[in-house]
């Protein structure tokens, strides 16, 4: 029952326009609004500009955070998004959806000193934005080398990837399943972490390198073949993320209304009109990653008039960080652990979810028998992705296994991001891209 | 509650906090606002002679040192002495004055370097009821180049003549205020006390450019494309001030001389210090011009809570307390061995005493992989930089080795008694230790 006239989050069933348009877009905005000029001096000071700085080497793209900093504190927050973009191309997208709170900033020495570490994203928002603001693009081409590579996904690992072969002088091709290039940035996290299409705007100023083409519309294994591009290019990076969903294992989860989370993320991220964009009144979302939290939140933010992030197990191995089981929190999502799905109750549609807790047995998760119905028109699945594509590679875990910088089973093909094991995060995954591109660039001109 | 009382050289104020010649003291309706917010006294904004007043630049006239969050560290200026004709500044001192008649007024003069010029301007600040005055030889920019402020404060003769001339032509205290654009305080304040002064009051503002513009490529504050050095002021300059009050409080020759302590004043600590240095009170301006004049609230609240921590019934109890102290590097104890010293609790791993000793000092702190910070005494000489660069309080510290222990940095067991440079054996200048 969907209907772009109901009004107030009480009306049962999935709606739009729960919410009037002001305050959807009130909800949406920025979630840490940027510094103003001395706002961030006041914070770069801050840094101790620590020895062999943790923060650096929390930082998985090994930004030098402490010179950047500096660069800030002393009026050149320009030159200090050049230290950023030096290690990270993404640097700017990183600054508003790395869990900081996970990385640089919980090794930062503030952190155990006061438990108030120096805002290392915040900042790093503050330099990038201010070089991106000239719409410059501060890096040149290398005298150009012939070579050609193919890169499969316009995702953080494959932007990456081709910026850095770009500079180092070769021709890159992306081929992009997509409409829009961006990948997870574009399509698959909360709008109010990258606001004004900062996705877009941020892969359209990382082209302006130059020698990158994007083609949209082309997926691996339906429109193109690992055995073309490798006759075709003198290289193939993968970056093509993860494509399937997990299923819900769960008595009724084909009922009408169960959904994957990426899926809504998605329609909200293209979405030009929040108020034509339907809710559930009591939305589900099970899972405990970052996806679920995304959706959650989301959902509250739309209007849903109770939200519950379920999961599994306990606070402590949930994938959300604190900060963002906080931030559900805070708007208004009710965090319930140890609880597994059983079913899926309603009649065509979902109108209740049924839960049986859990509890852990020597790290293995099993059922107490007790059960908890929750009122649910609209349940989210975000209980992980997987690899719907490995070209015919070598697997590992179940995603392309890869050794070094990227090096798969495969001579001439590379792969990094999601579609290779390691943490699932835009950071990993741009620091992924760019090592495969220096070890691209060593086997074909080295 | 401690007795902030005053008396300093017969002039008694409730506390020892008095404003500057400055900005702040130019006018009877500033000096009145400052005695209502409860300053002890004030230095009225210098006076010049008789006749047309001098005029100031019409753009800006103070250029400034920031710390992070904009805090003021120091400010320099370009402003002369007061722009008022003479008489309404008599005026107005005699009004406030005799409203205030608990408070410190002090008049500050700068006349031309002529005995005409002194002894027609005293007796008119005399009759005024100020209960002494101040002789700006101190100013380093403008008047200076009329022969005026620190041109006769950086002549020791020029100082012992205008004093002896003031303290001829009038009755009441003198004090001599002292630049310190010269390369030993002692000189001037000798010839200040050669002249009869009272008291010393030091210092006045520092010769300075405090920064460039590099659009413009001319220093600040700039007039018009251009620009001249200042008087440099404020917290930044307490250090350099302090030992020049020091310097003349310890002297044998100048020793005794009263001093009033100017130089970066901001709270209690510091007017504590510089009186512990031998200040009988202190001067403040840079810190109201920051805050407002509510500041000295704070400075006298401080103080006393301070005095009455330590037992100080009266500022006489601890004025010039730290003076023994001060001596020279010869006579510093060589046998008063330290280490530093980490306390891992505290640590929170920064790495920058790592950086500062391995760097650019003597490699005396190991670093582990997993980050633990360990002094290596046989090669920390206790420079004490880790301490300094640690931005945790108290977390590295020197500890002082026992007399008998054994200096693992030089093999060589801690001795007990006092020994200084006089006596060592690598001074060829060694006089033989009595027997």
């Amino acid at each position: 029952m969907t209907s772009r006239h109901a009004t107030g989050p009480h009306i049962p069933g999935i709606a739009a326009g729960r919410i009037d348009a002001a305050t959807l877009h009130e909800n949406f905005a920025d979630l840490h609004a940027a510094y103003d000029p001395h706002e961030a001096a006041v914070a770069a000071d801050r840094c101790y500009f620590c020895h062999d700085a943790p923060c650096i080497t929390a930082c998985p793209t090994a930004i030098d955070i402490p010179l950047f900093i500096r660069q800030i504190a002393t009026g050149q927050p320009e030159a200090a998004a050049k230290t950023i973009f030096e290690q990270n191309i993404l640097g700017g997208m990183c600054a508003r959806v790395c869990p900081t709170e996970t990385l640089c900033e919980e090794a930062c020495v503030r952190e155990a000193a006061e438990g108030k570490p120096v805002e290392i994203g915040r900042l790093q928002r503050h330099a990038t934005d201010s070089l991106m603001a000239r719409q410059g693009h501060p890096f040149a081409r290398a005298a150009a080398t012939g070579k050609r590579v193919a890169v499969v996904g316009a995702g953080p690992a494959g932007l990456s990837c081709a910026h850095r072969l770009a500079m180092h002088g070769h021709d890159v091709t992306i081929y992009e399943a997509k409409p829009r290039a961006g990948g997870l940035n574009e399509y698959g996290i909360a709008a109010y972490k990258a606001t004004n299409d900062f996705a877009a705007r941020e892969v359209e100023w990382l082209l302006g390198i130059g020698g990158i083409t994007i083609e949209n519309g082309k997926a691996l294994g339906r429109d193109i073949t690992l055995e073309s591009l490798r006759a075709d290019y003198d290289a193939v990076f993968l970056g093509h993320g993860l494509g399937g969903v997990n299923g819900l294992d769960a008595e009724g989860a084909d009922r009408a209304g169960v959904e994957d989370a990426v899926d809504f993320i998605a329609t909200l991220r293209q979405s030009d009109d929040l108020t034509s964009l339907p809710v559930g009144r009591h939305v589900v979302v099970i899972g405990g990653g970052m996806t679920a939290v995304d959706a959650a939140v989301q959902s509250k933010l739309l209007g849903a008039e109770e939200v519950t992030l379920a999961y599994r197990r306990g606070r402590d191995r949930m994938g959300a960080s604190r900060f963002e089981q906080d931030l559900a929190a805070s708007k208004g999502v009710r965090l319930l652990f140890n609880v597994a799905p059983r079913a899926v109750h309603g009649n065509g549609t979902v109108r209740e979810i049924e839960f049986e807790y859990t509890h852990e047995v020597d790290g293995r998760l099993q059922g107490t028998g007790e059960t908890v119905r929750l009122p649910a028109d609209q349940v989210f699945r975000a209980i992980g992705q997987n690899l719907s594509e490995d070209a015919g590679l070598d697997r590992a875990g179940g995603k392309i296994a890869v050794t070094g910088p990227g090096r798969t089973s495969m001579q001439g093909v590379w792969a990094g991001g999601d579609c290779t094991p390691g943490e699932d995060l835009t950071v990993v995954a741009v620091a992924e891209g760019r090592d495969a591109a220096e070890d691209i660039n060593d086997a074909l001109v080295g | 509650m401690a007795d902030l009382t005053t008396d300093f050289l017969g002039i008694t104020s409730p506390n020892p906090f008095w404003l500057a010649s400055a900005p702040p003291t130019d006018k009877e309706y500033n000096v009145r606002r400052a005695f209502e917010a409860g300053w002890g006294g004030v230095v009225w904004k210098t006076l010049g002679a008789e006749g047309p007043p001098v005029v100031n630049v019409n753009g800006p006239r103070y250029g400034v040192i920031h710390g992070a969050d904009r805090r003021v560290l120091g400010i320099n200026n370009i402003e002369l002495i007061t722009d008022r004709p003479l008489e309404v500044n008599l005026e107005e001192m005699a009004r406030v004055k005799a409203d205030y008649p608990d408070r410190a007024l002090i008049a500050s003069i700068m006349v031309p370097c002529e005995e005409a010029a002194w002894k027609a301007i005293l007796p008119r600040v005399m009759e005024t009821g100020a209960d002494g005055i101040e002789l700006n030889f101190g100013c380093p920019h403008g008047m200076a180049e009329r022969g005026m402020g620190s041109a006769v404060g950086q002549v020791p003769e020029y100082i012992e003549m205008v004093t002896r001339w003031c303290k001829t032509y009038y009755d009441r205290p003198v004090i001599v205020k002292l630049t310190p654009n010269i390369t030993d305080i002692r000189k001037p304040a000798l010839a200040a006390k050669n002249g009869g002064a009272d008291a010393v009051s030091l210092i006045n503002t520092i010769n300075s450019i405090t920064s460039v513009n590099l659009d413009a490529m001319a220093p600040e504050p700039m007039i018009d494309g251009k620009g001249t050095h200042g008087g440099y002021c404020g917290p930044a300059v307490k250090p350099i001030a302090m030992n020049m009050v020091a310097e003349i409080a310890r002297d044998p020759e100048t020793r005794g001389l009263p001093i009033s302590g100017i130089g970066g004043i901001t709270t209690w600590r510091d007017a504590a210090e510089f009186m512990a240095l031998g200040a009988g009170n202190v001067q403040v301006c840079t810190a109201a011009m920051t805050y407002g004049f509510k500041i000295v609230e704070e400075m006298k609240r401080g103080l006393s809570a301070w005095m009455d921590e330590k037992g100080y019934r009266s500022t006489h109890d601890f004025i010039g307390r730290a003076v023994p102290n001060v001596t020279d590097w010869q006579y510093l104890n060589l046998n008063y061995v330290t280490k530093a010293q980490i306390d891992q609790e505290a640590c929170i791993k920064c790495g920058r005493c790592y950086a500062a000793c391995e760097d650019t000092s003597h490699q005396a702190i190991a670093m582990s992989a997993d980050r633990t910070f360990t002094v290596k005494d046989d090669e920390c000489v206790a420079c004490n930089l880790c301490v300094d660069v640690c931005p945790v309080e108290n977390c590295i510290t020197m500890q002082e080795m026992a007399a008998g222990a054994v200096d693992p940095r030089t093999g060589k067991v801690v001795q007990d008694q006092y020994a200084n440079w006089t006596s060592h054996p690598n001074n060829p200048a060694a006089v033989q230790a009595a027997e």
